[in-house]
């Protein structure tokens, strides 16, 4: 079964306790997952969201503070907006914009996290794999299944 | 500043599909400030591209430059270095750097990655609008600092016509009448004696560039 790359941008407010909570309920967390921690969702900028796919992920994902709720006012919002028009960008070259969403969770939303992590897998897995990583990237995955085939 | 909208994605495709390693340029002058050709939107718009090359089959390789000015000799001769082993050019830079480039590299195809749209104003965040169209004799001083040139959909020299209704214009709900506004700056600054006197129709023939394309020419700066 194809197992999605997912890199998951984590705001250190609520995405990034989120998912710690997981494994203090020792909940089962998906294993191709990278998490990348940013000090607030409003840090995210547009060209990251286009770079983890270029570079090979199949979807990402925004974990952010609830609006309103956000420690630096806007953040989560400006988050969104971002991802709007990435997912614009998406469908101008032919992407599916399902490869980029968000969620506003707190805390404590540990099951939550689990949730819409394993939704996103399915909604991958419907997807197929990314059709557009970049060459470089590409022959570094054959190199390492070469790689791990001869060792 | 000169406003600007990057052209669609695959008009641009089609500009580059013969092509296999790029320099893709965008200025940080104009073009930045209205979120379309500066440092941020070459990167997306390479990362764009090589997505979509990708998916195609075709690899594209992107170089990728913001000169402080592309319409300014010495910050375009900043890309002299990398012009060297592309096989194109796409700027970003509205259509003057375009052209500063085409002719500072006579080898080199260069092709524009933005539409250049007007002269105009920050009116919000990520909101723009033509102010000024360059006609070469600004009247402004007689219309309380709003152009009736770029902001009236007649560039009635002597309004409103009878399409201004409730301070809108008849072309656009969301457009204001320009003459509306001409009238409340006026009002408010005191000066609505300033209406009586009627505007000479404008010289476009010696002004605007019925003569052809415009130049200015300052003996005491050149070396």
């Amino acid at each position: 079964m194809f197992d999605p790359k997912i890199v998951a941008f984590c705001c250190e407010q609520s995405g990034i306790p989120a998912a710690e909570m997981c494994k203090s309920l020792k909940l089962e967390v998906y294993a191709n997952l990278e998490i990348v921690p940013v000090p607030c969702a409003g840090r995210m900028e547009t060209i990251f969201l286009l770079k983890a796919l270029e570079r090979g992920a199949d979807g990402v994902l925004i974990f952010a503070c609830h609006e309103e709720n956000c420690q630096y006012l806007r953040g989560n919002v400006r988050a969104k907006s971002r991802l709007l028009y990435a997912r614009n960008m998406l469908e101008t070259i032919g992407l599916e914009k399902g490869r980029l969403e968000i969620c506003n969770l707190a805390t404590n939303s540990g099951v939550k996290f689990i949730e819409v992590l394993n939704d996103m897998v399915e909604q991958l897995r419907k997807m197929g794999p990314n059709p557009c990583p970049s060459s470089e990237v590409v022959k570094e995955c054959v190199n390492d299944k070469s790689r791990s085939k001869t060792n | 500043m000169i406003k600007a909208v990057q052209k669609p994605i695959d008009e641009i495709l089609s500009y580059l599909d013969t092509y296999s390693k790029i320099l893709l340029s965008g200025c940080g002058a104009c073009v930045t400030v209205c979120h379309s050709g500066g440092e941020k939107e070459v990167a997306l718009l390479a990362s764009s591209l090589k997505m979509a090359r990708n998916k195609m089959g075709k690899n594209l390789d992107i170089m990728e430059i913001t000169p402080a000015r592309q319409c300014e000799p010495e910050f375009a001769l900043e890309l002299a270095g990398m012009v060297e082993g592309v096989d194109a050019i796409l700027s970003l830079s509205c259509g003057v750097g375009v052209q500063t480039l085409a002719r500072n590299f006579n080898n080199a195809m260069i092709f524009p990655g933005v539409n250049t749209v007007f002269m105009g104003e920050t009116v919000t965040h990520g909101a723009w609008e033509e102010r000024c169209q360059a006609c070469g004799n600004c009247i402004l001083e007689r219309t309380g600092g709003v152009c009736p040139i770029a902001r009236c959909a007649k560039q009635l020299l002597n309004g409103p016509c009878g399409g201004s209704s409730k301070g809108k214009c008849e072309i656009k709900e969301d457009t204001d009448c320009a003459w509306q506004l001409i009238y409340d700056r006026l009002k408010s600054l005191g000066q609505l004696q300033k209406l009586q006197e009627i505007i000479p129709a404008k010289n476009w023939g010696t002004e605007s560039r019925d003569k052809g394309p415009r130049k200015i020419v300052r003996e005491d700066l050149k070396i």
